[in-house]
C-alpha cells in the first residue's frame, strides 16, 4: 500500500514538471520548419506523412499492446491462452507494412531526385567551410568575403564572460556578413571546406549539406520570398563547431543586383583582408 | 548433435590472460609513447612484445601439454575448429577494410577527382585527366612509377600457389603415417614461405630505389604497401606457425587422425594464400 | 558419458582472493566481472552524459571548454558503447549461455578470460587519454578524418585502446559461437535454443564480422597521420568520406550488436510474466537473421548529407526502410505474446514492456530518418540524438536492467527487493522521457548535434532535459543500491525464481553453484 503511495507522489511529481514545461517552453519549438522554398515544403511534407504513419501505427500497436495489459492479468483471474503461432496472422504483419514502405518510398523518390539535380541554375555561389566560420564566393561575379560569428554573440560566449545569452539579439544567430541572396532565382550552391568537414545547414532550405575538404558538393535553392535566414554549422568540426552561424538575407532580384554592385566597387578595398578566402 | 562425448576439459586458473594483457598493453602504448616522439617508447614496447612472445609460448607450451595429455575430447577438439575457423574469418573481414579503401580509391574518389565529377575536378584540383595508378591530384608532378606484376609478383604467386600444393602433400602424408615425407615437405613449404618473404622485401626495395614508389605515394602507395604489407606480416606469421608445426612433427606430436594444431596451421597458410591470389589481381594485374 | 575433466593436476586447490579474478576460467566468474565492469563504465560515461547536459541547462558557457566539451561527447559514447552496453551483453552471454544450452562452461575457458582483462585494459588507456596534453578524443565517437587528425598526444593512445577493446569483443564473440556450436547438451536442436541464446549467436558473428573492419578503419586513420598514406585526403587521391564509409560499415552492424540481444532478453521474459509461450518462436529467429543481412547493406544511410551519388543515396534509403519489416515483425510478436496471456509486473517485466513502448519510438523515429531527403533536415540535430538514445538507453540498457532483475535470483541466490525495483523503474522511465523526449522538438527545431552551446530559442526545452537528464541519472543509484543489498542478502529465491520462468538455468539451484552441467542435461 505505502509503496503506491509513494509511486504515485513520485509520479505525479514528475508528470506536473513535465506538464510545466510546455507552459515555460517555446511552443512554436515543435515541429520542423516549413521554410520558404518549394524544396523545403516538400522535403516538410514528407516528414508530416511518415510522422502521422508512425503515429497510426503506433496507435494500433500500442493501443492492443494497453488493452492486453490492462485485460490481459493474472490478478483478473484469467487463465493464460496457450496460443503461439499463427502462419496466417504472422504473413499479414509482414505484408502491410512492406506496402506501407512502397507508399512512403515514391515520394520520397520523387523529391530526393528533385534535390540532387542541380541543372538549370542562374547563378552559382561557392561555400566554404573554414575552422570556424564560412567563406563565400559569389561565381563569375568577382564577390567574396568571409562571414564570421558578430562581435556581440562572441563576446558573450566566452566562458565565464558574465553577458547573459538573453541579452544579446540573436545569440549565435548572427554575423558580421551576411549571404545575400535573390529570391525567385534558382541558385546552385558549390559546398566545400578547407580544413575539416564542416555542414552547411540553413534549415529554411530544406536540407543541409557536408562541406567536405577536397571534393565539391552541389547543391540548390530557390527562395520564394524576401527575409532573414539563419542556419549553422551541422557537423562537428571542432572547437568551435558551434559558434559559426549562417545568415543568409533574400532580397528582391533588383535589390541583389544593386547589392552585387556596390560589394563590387567595395570589395578591392577589402580583398587584401578577405585573401584568406580565395583559395 | 552436439554432446560431450567423453567429458569436457575445463582448465582452472590460468596465469597467461592477464600476462598477455599486460604484454599487450605495454606493447601499444609503447608504440604510442613512440609515434609520439618519445624514445622511451621503444623500450616499452619492447618489454611488452617480450611479455607477449612469453605469453604465446606459455599459452600454446600448457594447450599442447594438455593435448598430448590426453585431455582434449573430440567435443574440445571441435570447439578449437570453430575457434581458429571464426578467427580466419575475423581476418578475411580486416582484409575487406584495406580491400575497400582500394576499390573505393579506384572506382570512385580518383575517377571523381579525375573528371567525373566536374565541380569537384574544374573548382579545386584542374586534374581533369587524373587516373589509376595515381598519387592523387595533389601530386601530380611527382615522378614514380606503380608495380607491375611481372616478374616478381607473378613469382611469388608461384611460390605460395607451390607452397599450398606441399603443404597439402605434407598433410597426407600425416595422415597416412609417413613421418618422413611429412617433415620434408614441412621443410619445402617453409622454404617457400621463407622465398616469398625474401623476394616481396626485395620487391619494396625495388619500389624505394627504383620506382620512386613509397608508403606515402598518395592513394597508390597507401592501397600497395599497406595490402601487401599486412599480407606480407601474415606469411611471417604463417611461416613462424609452420616452423614450430614442423618442429613438433620432428618431437613426434600428431595423431594420423587426431592432429588440430597442425591442420589449424595449414588452414591459415590457405587463407594467406587466398588473399594473396586477391592481391596478385586486384593490386598488380587490373 | 562421463562428468566434464577439471584440472586439479597443478592446481590442486583453486586460487583464492584477488587472484582468483584474476586467472579464473569459470564462465560464473568471468560473467559477473564483465556484468560490474559494465556497471562501472555506465556511471563513468553517465557522469560525463551529466557535464553534457549541466552545460547545457542553459545557453551561454558556464561550466567548460567547448574543446572539453567535445571530448565528453565523445568518450560519452565511446565508454557508453565499447565499455557499458557490449560488456554488459557479453557478461549476460557469459553468465546465461552456458546454463540455457546445458554447457559445463564456455567453449574456450581461457581466452573466455582474456576477453574480459583486455577489457579494463583498454579503458585504462583510453580515459588516460583525457589527462594527456591537448585533452582526450573529441571528434566525435565516430571519429571522422580529417578533424580527428587534430588529436593531440592522446591520438595513438585511443586507437590503440579501441584495438584493444576490438580484440576482446572479437575473442568473447568467437566464444561465444563456438560455445553454441559445439556445447548444446543433447536434444538441443538449434530450433529449440533460447531467444537469447539465438540472438547472441547473430550478433557474436555480426561482431567477428565488423569489429576487423573498424580495426582497418583506424589503422588507416594512424598511418594517415604517422606514415604519409592519403587514405582519408583528396590530394592524394583518397576521399575524407572513404572513412565514413568504413566506418559506418562496422557502425551499422554495431547498432544491432547493441540491440539484438536485448529483443533476446525481452523475448524471454514477456512470455515468462505473460506465463504463455513466446508468439512465433521461429518467425522471431527468421526476423533477427534478417536484421542481421540487411545490417551489412544499409550503412550509408549515416551519410545521406556527405553528397552520394543518387543512386547510392536510393539505395540505401530503401533498403534502410526494409529493416522496419522484421523489425515490426518482432514487435508484433512480442504484443501478440502478452495477447491472452495472464499477465503479472515484477520489476524484470516492467523494463521490457517499458522497452517494447520505447524502442518502437525510437523504432518510428528511425523509420522517419531512413527517408533521406527528410534526413537532409534531421541529420546530425538532436532529433537523431534523441532516436538513438530512444534505442539505447530505453532499448539497449532497459533490456540490460530487465536481465539483471529477471536473472538476479539465479546470480545472487535471493531475491533483490520489488519496492526499490519499482521505484527504479518509474523514476527511470519517466525521467529518461523528460531527458529525451525534448530532444526531438529541439532537433526539428533546428539545434545541432554536439554544441555546447545553443541560441536562446532552444533553452527551455534544454532545461527540460537537463533536468530529465540529472533524475535519470541519479535514479540509477537505486540500482546500485539494490544491487548491493541483493547480493549481502535477502529473501532466498528458490531454483525457478519466477512462476513463469523457462529453460534450463531454472533446474540449478539458486545461486547457480560454481560449477553446473558437469554432466550434460538431455532435453526433450
Ligand atoms: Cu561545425
Ligand atoms: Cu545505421
Amino acid at each position: 500500500m505505502r509503496i503506491g503511495k509513494q509511486c504515485q507522489k513520485s509520479v505525479l511529481a514528475l508528470a506536473l514538471l513535465f506538464m510545466a514545461g510546455p507552459a515555460l517552453a517555446d511552443l512554436s519549438l515543435l515541429n520542423m520548419t516549413q521554410g520558404v522554398t518549394d524544396m523545403s515544403n516538400q522535403v516538410y511534407g514528407l516528414h508530416m506523412t511518415i510522422f502521422w504513419i508512425t503515429v497510426v501505427i503506433g496507435v494500433l500497436v500500442f493501443g492492443a499492446m494497453f488493452y492486453s495489459i490492462i485485460r490481459h492479468r493474472k490478478s483478473r483471474g484469467v487463465k493464460p491462452a496457450k496460443f503461439h503461432h499463427s502462419t496466417a496472422v504472422e504473413i499479414v504483419w509482414t505484408i502491410i507494412p512492406l506496402a506501407i514502405l512502397v507508399g512512403m518510398a515514391i515520394p520520397a523518390t520523387r523529391v530526393l531526385i528533385d534535390i540532387n539535380d542541380t541543372t538549370g541554375s542562374e547563378m552559382t555561389v561557392k561555400v566554404t567551410g573554414y575552422q570556424w566560420f564560412w567563406g563565400y564566393e559569389y561565381i563569375d561575379e568577382d564577390v567574396q568575403f568571409l562571414s564570421r560569428l558578430d562581435v556581440e554573440s562572441d563576446r558573450a560566449r566566452q566562458l565565464g564572460s558574465g553577458v547573459s545569452p538573453a541579452s544579446v539579439p540573436y545569440y549565435l544567430e548572427n554575423v558580421d556578413n551576411r549571404l545575400v541572396l535573390p529570391v525567385d532565382t534558382r541558385i546552385r550552391f558549390q559546398i566545400t571546406a578547407a580544413d575539416v568537414i564542416h555542414s552547411w545547414w540553413v534549415p529554411d532550405f530544406g536540407w543541409k549539406r557536408d562541406a567536405i575538404p577536397g571534393f565539391v558538393n552541389e547543391t540548390w535553392t530557390q527562395i520564394d520570398e524576401p527575409g532573414i535566414y539563419r542556419g549553422r554549422c551541422a557537423e562537428l568540426c571542432g572547437r568551435d563547431h558551434g559558434f559559426m552561424p549562417i545568415v543568409i538575407e533574400a532580397v528582391e532580384k533588383d535589390e541583389f543586383e544593386t547589392w552585387l554592385m556596390a560589394q563590387r566597387e567595395g570589395s578591392s578595398a577589402d580583398e587584401a583582408s578577405d585573401a584568406v578566402a580565395s583559395r | 548433435m552436439a554432446q560431450a562425448e567423453s567429458g569436457y576439459y575445463v582448465p582452472h586458473g590460468s596465469n597467461w590472460p592477464i600476462i598477455g594483457s599486460v604484454g599487450l598493453t605495454s606493447l601499444v602504448i609503447g608504440i604510442a609513447l613512440y609515434l609520439e616522439g618519445m624514445g622511451l617508447g621503444l623500450w616499452v614496447m619492447g618489454a611488452g612484445g617480450a611479455l607477449l612472445i612469453y605469453m604465446v609460448w606459455g599459452w600454446f607450451a600448457d594447450v599442447i601439454r594438455e593435448s598430448v595429455g590426453g585431455l582434449y575430447s573430440a567435443q574440445v577438439d571441435r570447439s578449437l575448429r570453430w575457434g581458429m575457423i571464426w578467427f580466419i574469418f575475423s581476418e578475411i573481414m580486416f582484409f575487406g577494410a584495406f580491400f575497400g579503401a582500394l576499390f573505393y580509391a579506384r572506382f570512385l574518389s580518383v575517377p571523381w577527382l579525375g573528371g567525373e565529377d566536374p565541380a569537384t575536378s574544374r573548382v579545386l584540383w584542374d586534374s581533369a585527366l587524373l587516373a589509376w595508378p595515381t598519387a592523387g591530384p595533389g601530386n601530380l608532378g611527382l615522378d614514380w612509377k606503380p608495380m607491375g606484376p611481372w616478374p616478381l609478383p607473378t613469382i611469388n604467386t608461384l611460390i605460395l600457389l607451390t607452397s599450398g600444393v606441399t603443404l597439402t602433400v605434407a598433410h597426407h602424408a600425416l595422415k597416412e603415417n609417413n613421418r618422413r615425407r611429412l617433415i620434408t615437405f614441412m621443410w619445402m613449404t617453409i622454404a617457400l614461405g621463407l622465398a616469398f618473404i625474401c623476394l616481396q622485401a626485395y620487391e619494396y626495395y625495388e619500389a624505394y630505389a627504383h620506382l620512386n614508389l613509397r608508403l606515402d605515394t598518395g592513394i597508390y602507395g597507401s592501397t600497395f604497401f599497406m595490402l601487401t604489407g599486412f599480407h606480407g606480416v601474415h606469411v611471417l606469421l604463417g611461416t613462424i606457425m609452420l616452423i614450430v608445426i614442423t618442429l613438433r612433427c620432428m618431437k613426434g606430436h600428431f595423431e594420423a587422425d587426431s592432429h588440430f594444431g597442425y591442420e589449424a596451421t595449414a588452414w591459415y597458410w590457405h587463407f594467406v594464400d587466398v588473399v594473396w591470389l586477391g592481391l596478385y589481381v586486384f593490386v598488380y594485374i587490373m | 558419458m562421463t562428468a566434464t575433466t577439471h584440472d586439479h593436476a597443478h592446481h590442486a586447490a583453486e586460487a583464492t582472493g584477488f587472484k582468483r579474478w584474476l586467472v579464473t576460467t569459470n564462465h560464473k566468474d568471468i560473467g559477473s566481472m564483465y556484468l560490474l565492469f559494465s556497471l562501472a563504465m555506465f556511471l563513468v560515461g553517465g557522469a560525463m552524459a551529466l557535464v553534457i547536459r549541466a552545460e547545457l541547462f542553459q545557453p551561454g558557457l558556464q561550466l567548460v571548454d567547448p574543446y572539453f566539451f567535445n571530448q565528453m561527447t565523445t568518450m560519452h559514447a565511446l565508454v557508453m558503447i565499447f565499455g557499458a552496453v557490449m560488456p554488459a551483453f557479453t557478461g549476460l552471454a557469459n553468465w546465461m549461455i552456458p546454463l540455457m544450452v546445458g554447457a559445463p562452461d564456455m567453449a574456450l575457458p581461457r581466452m573466455n578470460n582474456w576477453s574480459f582483462w583486455l577489457l579494463p585494459f583498454g579503458f585504462a588507456v583510453l580515459l588516460s587519454t583525457l589527462f594527456m596534453p591537448g585533452g582526450g578524443p573529441a571528434g566525435g565517437w565516430t571519429m571522422y578524418p580529417p578533424l580527428m587528425l587534430q588529436t593531440g598526444t592522446a591520438f595513438p593512445f585511443v586507437i590503440f585502446a579501441i584495438h584493444i577493446l576490438g580484440i576482446s569483443s572479437i575473442m568473447g564473440s568467437i566464444n561465444v559461437v563456438a560455445t553454441i556450436l559445439n556445447m548444446r547438451a543433447p536434444g538441443m536442436t538449434l530450433m529449440k535454443m533460447p531467444l537469447f541464446v539465438w540472438t547472441w549467436l547473430i550478433t557474436a558473428y555480426l561482431m567477428i564480422a565488423v569489429m576487423p573492419v573498424l580495426a582497418g578503419a583506424i589503422t588507416m586513420l594512424l598511418t594517415d597521420q604517422y606514415f604519409g598514406t592519403t587514405f582519408f585526403s583528396a590530394a592524394g587521391g583518397g576521399d575524407p568520406v572513404l572513412y565514413q564509409h568504413i566506418f559506418w560499415f562496422f557502425g551499422h552492424p554495431e547498432v544491432y550488436i547493441l540491440i539484438l540481444p536485448a529483443f533476446g532478453i525481452v523475448s524471454t521474459i514477456i512470455p515468462a510474466f505473460a506465463r504463455k509461450p513466446l508468439f512465433g518462436y521461429s518467425s522471431m529467429v527468421y526476423a533477427t537473421a534478417s536484421i542481421a543481412f540487411l545490417s551489412f547493406i544499409v550503412w550509408a544511410h549515416h551519410m545521406f548529407t556527405v553528397g552520394m551519388p543518387l543512386a547510392g543515396q536510393l539505395f540505401f534509403m530503401y533498403a534502410t526502410m526494409l529493416i522496419a519489416v522484421p523489425t515490426g515483425v518482432k514487435v508484433f510478436n512480442w504484443v501478440a505474446t502478452m495477447w491472452r496471456g495472464a499477465m503479472t509486473f515484477e520489476t524484470p517485466m516492467l523494463f521490457a514492456l517499458a522497452f517494447v513502448f520505447l524502442f518502437t519510438i525510437g523504432g518510428f523515429s528511425g523509420l522517419m530518418l531512413a527517408i533521406a531527403p527528410a534526413d537532409y533536415q534531421y541529420h546530425d540535430t538532436y532529433f537523431v540524438v534523441a532516436h538513438f538514445h530512444y534505442v539505447l538507453v530505453t532499448g539497449a540498457v532497459f533490456a540490460i536492467l530487465a536481465a539483471a532483475y529477471y536473472w538476479l535470483p539465479k546470480w545472487t541466490g535471493h531475491m533483490y527487493s520489488e519496492r526499490l525495483g519499482k521505484a527504479h523503474f518509474w523514476l527511470s522511465t519517466i525521467s529518461v522521457n523528460v531527458l529525451f523526449f525534448p530532444q526531438h522538438f529541439l532537433g526539428l527545431a533546428g539545434m545541432p548535434r554536439r554544441i555546447p552551446d545553443y541560441s536562446v530559442q532552444f533553452a527551455d526545452w534544454n532545461m527540460i532535459s537537463s533536468i530529465g537528464g540529472f533524475a535519470f541519472g541519479f535514479s540509477q543509484l537505486i540500482f546500485v543500491w539494490l544491487l548491493i543489498k541483493c547480493i549481502r542478502g535477502g529473501e532466498k529465491a528458490e531454483a525457478r525464481a519466477w512462476e513463469g520462468a523457462e529453460g534450463l538455468e531454472w533446474e540449478v539451484p539458486s545461486p547457480a553453484p560454481h560449477h553446473t552441467f558437469d554432466t550434460p542435461p538431455v532435453v526433450r
